[in-house]
């Protein structure tokens, strides 16, 4: 369980995190999504107790972070990969964090196993690893202290396709078995997968969260007819908003049912008609979040 | 969740204990030792160390060779290169940016500190332990003086200090100024910053006796040290130690870990 309620960091004159507050409940995943600079990582280590928010809390397992007398078993943290000692092996990395833990330096060569980074690789020193080790590196040593809740900063980037898979599939057992997980991106594809929450920030503000499929339903319907014309009128008729998407083809504020009925009821032949869904998250997302001062920190 | 939690639930709710400053320090010591920067470190100071002593012992102008004016020498190795390791154990976290890792584990910072402080000093007494071992070993196959194994106590405490004072001072320099480049650096030039300038401005003779660490802290290992030796030794210990010591525990509590 992890609680965030009007979290706000500002720097001199900047506003990086405006008024942030959601819940990641256990056995759920949800995706922290916000273009670069939008002030996710800024969030995550604000929950961490790594920087000092300027108004707000957070609780993690219940208690602000801080308190947690071993944070590393309540809650795994990879917040930056490329973070470590570069002239560290990586099997060395986690060994001294099991040992900060006090969970048996065992647990060490199990995960090697689970995130597959072969004794080869864990021998040789982080600095030689590529992103995609260290990610795979960072995830072990986030689960290393077996916690019943993740918070995890871009941890796709680097990883290979099927990397990034594997690691769906391992958030998914994660939660599926109680956990809770938060995880940021700036790839709404990304998260799409594996997420049942999301949460959109933009300029450090929350733009949209809820329900996954919520939030794709809400995304509007493309609907195409034989007759655009009559189309227009039918919609119009049934007080359903809607405006032109290229090739003859309508984007409707309403879920695929009510257009159906719509369309149904003037008679029409319809080509088309499907929720917009993540497509059309995407691009509300992008038009949500770009704004001139879009590239600031 | 709630404050007052029904008694169906099934959860237990386990607290995990914190580590113990005791774990943190071993952990903090094996940090020093376990990186490739660390480890040559700790393998040229041995190095170093041996080779003064073989060069002492076999070098014919050594004569009347006593434990004493064997031990000093051999300590000049660890005295100038554990506090580079004592700088980089505080300041490489920042420049490789796991104090992400370090803190997030540990949230209390004073507790790290502490730890980063215990493993130095448990660093000095077990370089002090080789030193002494060392020494030992070499003294019989040297032109020993009269009486070579006298060894008076107050001279042994004072050269355990004089590794102490060094270490505290490269964890001190870390801590303030929180980057490896800049700690190291002054470290090795500030010494020789004082001896230049106390050579060419007569004004500065006076306040290098009181304020030159390398100058009093080397009278830590002269046969007699006076009261007034002392005093000196305490002001430069309070100005480069213990100043940069108390600002680096406020800028560490204020400071944001990225």
């Amino acid at each position: 369980m992890i609680e965030v309620a009007h979290l706000t960091k500002r720097y001199g004159a900047q506003l990086a995190v405006d008024d942030v507050s959601f819940t990641c409940e256990p056995g759920t995943v949800t995706g922290f999504l916000g273009p670069n600079g939008a002030g996710k990582s800024t969030t995550m280590r604000m929950i961490c107790g790594l920087t000092p928010p300027t108004g707000g809390h957070a609780t993690v397992a219940g208690r602000p972070y801080r308190r947690l007398p071993n944070p590393g078993r309540e809650v795994g943290l990879l917040l930056d990969a490329s973070a470590q000692h570069p002239g560290r092996t990586g099997r060395e990395t986690l060994a001294l964090a099991a040992q900060l833990l006090g969970v048996p330096e065992s647990r060490v060569g199990d995960l090697l196993a689970l995130v597959d980074l072969p004794a080869s690789a864990a021998r040789k020193r982080v600095g030689a690893y590529s992103l995609g080790m260290r990610q795979r590196l960072g995830l072990a040593q986030a689960l290393l202290g077996e916690p019943r809740a993740l918070i995890l900063d871009e941890p796709a980037n680097g990883l290979d396709p099927e990397g990034i898979f594997w690691m769906r599939g391992l958030l998914r057992d994660f939660a599926d078995r109680g956990g809770t997980v938060l995880l940021s991106s700036h790839l709404l594809r990304e998260v799409e997968a594996v997420a049942d929450r999301l949460v959109m920030i933009g300029n450090g503000r929350i733009l949209a969260q809820g329900a996954k499929d919520e939030l794709l339903a809400g995304a509007g319907t493309r609907v195409r007819a034989l007759d655009p014309g009559a189309l227009h009128r039918a919609l119009a008729a049934a007080g359903l908003a809607h405006t032109p998407a290229g090739g003859g083809a309508l984007l409707v504020d309403a879920d695929a049912e009510a257009v159906g009925r719509a369309a149904a009821a003037a008679g029409l032949v319809l080509l088309e008609l499907g929720s917009r869904g993540a497509h059309g998250l995407e691009e509300m997302f992008l038009s949500l979040t770009t704004t001139p001062e879009g590239t600031a920190r | 969740m709630s404050v007052t939690a029904p008694a169906r639930t099934t959860e237990v709710m386990i607290t995990y204990p914190a580590p113990s400053l005791w774990r943190l320090t071993v952990v903090e010591l094996r940090k020093m030792a376990d990186t490739r920067a660390g480890a040559w470190l700790l393998a040229i100071t041995v190095l170093l160390a041996a080779a003064v002593v073989v060069v002492v012992t076999t070098a014919g102008e050594a004569t009347d060779l006593t434990f004493p004016a064997l031990l000093a020498p051999t300590l000049l190795p660890a005295a100038v290169l554990l506090p580079v390791l004592g700088v980089l154990s505080v300041t490489g976290e920042w420049s490789h940016r796991t104090t992400l890792t370090t803190y997030a584990l540990v949230p209390r910072r004073m507790r790290v500190t502490a730890a980063k402080v215990l493993a130095a000093l448990a660093l000095a007494a077990l370089a002090y332990a080789a030193c002494l071992a060392a020494t030992a070993a070499a003294l019989p196959f040297a032109d020993a003086g009269a009486d070579p194994w006298r060894i008076p106590a107050q001279f042994l405490g004072r050269t355990g200090l004089f590794l102490v004072v060094n270490v505290l001072l490269g964890v001190a320099f870390g801590l303030a100024l929180m980057n490896s480049a800049l700690a190291v650096v002054l470290y090795f030039v500030l010494p020789i910053g004082w001896s230049i300038l106390g050579e060419l401005v007569t004004a500065l003779h006076r306040p290098a006796e009181w304020l030159d660490l390398s100058v009093t802290s080397g009278l830590l290992l002269e046969p007699v040290m006076t009261g007034r030796d002392w005093a000196r030794l305490g002001t430069s210990a309070a100005v480069w130690i213990v100043a940069p010591f108390v600002l680096g525990l406020l800028r560490l509590h204020r400071r944001e870990v990225k």
